[in-house]
């Protein structure tokens, strides 16, 4: 296994594109933490950011890794290997790479500036979205055999999680606003990485004042260390699960 | 060696392979031949484990070969296409291979490698290889780790006819040790002096497997050409 993992790592950093991506995401951190004078500030200006990029760079680069390693795998799965091996190798090169890219371009600006438990948050969770939308986009790329149609999954999903689902839950939130809805949001967020992500982050932060009774009620269960752990389970599983998935469809794919 | 019982595969609507039995033994060379289409990639894929076939089952040395993977080490695979990731020399194409499937104490067999005279090549990238190079790569690598079996597909098509002898030469002397050969050819003049056996394929049916002595006295041909012919005719005819 470390072998291929060997292998898979050689050949991505071989592409520029990982190379981009960290000096990209470093410059836009130091820029915005000498931007402003209070380095908190600097770190909400860097939430969004990275709650944007960081997953679309991860899935679309993951996705199209993937397909353009198609000839690789073909000939690994001919060899003497598990194709067990092979895939979680492949998950395991690129997830380490995306998050490797993530803690050079966002984690040491982060470490440097605001070293505390709100960095640390957005630190960890950074590095879980890295690897979870490496999960996603390779279950995407498994399922669809079509390059153009993989990577256009691939975009939607990304567009899902991060612009429709708060949309849905927006209109949801709206239509039932008669109700007491609080309670099933804290539900609702754990459907979505992203924005477990943010309440996480934000919560650290002690905006949440501005988010009324739900925020109190956010605050009452992800401010608890309990609350902090069930999500970090819960992001653990948007990585294990798509994996999951991926592999069994893999184990009995044609190729 | 290899036993496939009732193997049957369907790509959607198409059926590739349809209830075939088959049975290879040690010191065979297997000519499988047929129309385009007719589902020999398939079947050879299936043996390899590359396509998951939807009913039947495939041993290689008494073990089913469904979860299993180990069997591969004694398979050397020749593709009809070879694809390789674009951005390694043949360098480390090779070095890569062998760091995957050597294992302590197996003597590694470079006849290939040096008679294509791929030693001069190593730096040139993949995607930069003519089709015939990528051949010879992918020839080279099905006989680097002398495997018991090997399965080549198409292994001559693109191949010039010096670089055509030494692969047959290599053969030959292959099948002489004692091992299996499975091939698939269209060119058969250059099969003649090569199989002992043909399987017939045609529409993802197995029509006939035989020793190629009672093949010509069947069919009373003495060339594997005129005698394929003729039984094409009697089948489609």
């Amino acid at each position: 296994m470390k072998k291929i993992i060997k292998y898979v790592i050689i050949d991505i950093l071989r592409n520029k594109i990982m190379l981009a991506y960290t000096l990209f995401l470093l410059l836009i951190s130091l820029s915005v933490f000498n931007l402003e004078d209070n380095s908190a500030k600097g770190l909400l200006s860097l939430l969004n950011i990275i709650l944007i990029i960081v997953p679309l760079v991860s899935i679309m680069f993951s996705a199209i890794y993937v397909y353009n390693s198609a000839e690789f795998l073909e000939l690994l799965v001919s060899q003497p290997l598990k194709r067990k091996t092979i895939w979680l190798s492949v998950f395991s090169g690129l997830a380490s790479s995306l998050a490797i890219a993530f803690f050079v371009g966002a984690g040491i600006p982060i470490l440097l500036y605001e070293a505390t438990a709100t960095g640390f948050m957005m630190l960890g969770t950074g590095l879980l979205l890295s690897v979870i939308f490496v999960a996603i986009a390779m279950l995407a790329a498994v399922i669809t055999r079509d390059k153009a149609k993989g990577i256009g999954v691939a975009i939607l999903l990304w567009l899902y999680f991060s612009l429709l689902f708060d949309g849905l839950v927006l209109f949801v939130l709206f239509q039932f606003a008669d109700y007491p809805m609080e309670k099933i949001m804290v539900g609702v967020s754990t459907l979505n990485p992203i924005d477990l992500s943010r309440i996480l982050i934000l919560l650290k932060m002690d905006v949440s004042a501005l988010m009324g009774y739900t925020g109190a009620i956010f605050k009452n269960f992800f401010g608890t260390q309990t609350g902090v752990l069930l999500s970090f389970l819960v992001l653990t599983l948007w990585i294990v699960i798509p994996t999951w998935l991926s592999l069994r469809k893999f184990n009995r794919k044609d190729l | 060696m290899i036993i496939a019982s009732n193997v049957s595969k369907k790509f959607g609507k198409l059926t590739a392979l349809d209830n075939v039995s088959v049975t290879c033994n040690k010191g065979e060379c297997i000519a499988l031949i047929g129309p385009n289409g007719s589902g020999k990639t398939t079947l050879i894929k299936s043996i390899l484990g590359m396509v998951v076939c939807n009913s039947g089952f495939i041993t290689f040395n008494e073990k089913n070969i469904l979860h299993d993977w180990q069997y591969r080490a004694h398979i050397g695979y020749m593709p009809q296409i070879g694809r390789y990731p674009d951005n390694m020399t043949i360098g480390q194409m090779l070095e890569m291979m062998k760091d995957i499937r050597h294992q302590k104490n197996a003597v590694l067999d470079e006849d290939l490698v040096q008679q294509f005279k791929l030693n001069e090549l190593l730096h040139k990238r993949m995607r930069t290889l003519s089709g015939g190079t990528r051949q010879k790569v992918s020839a080279a690598l099905a006989f680097l780790f002398n495997p018991d079996v090997l399965i080549l597909d198409e292994p001559t098509a693109g191949l010039d006819p010096v670089a055509t002898e030494i692969l047959k030469d290599k053969i030959i002397a292959e099948k002489q040790k004692g091992k299996l050969v499975l091939i698939t050819s269209h060119i058969l003049s250059e099969l003649d002096d090569l199989v002992t056996q043909v399987i017939y394929m045609q529409d993802g049916v197995l029509q006939f497997h035989k020793t190629i002595e009672d093949l010509r006295k069947d069919t009373g041909q003495e060339k594997l050409s005129k005698a394929i012919a003729s039984v094409m005719v009697k089948i489609n005819g």
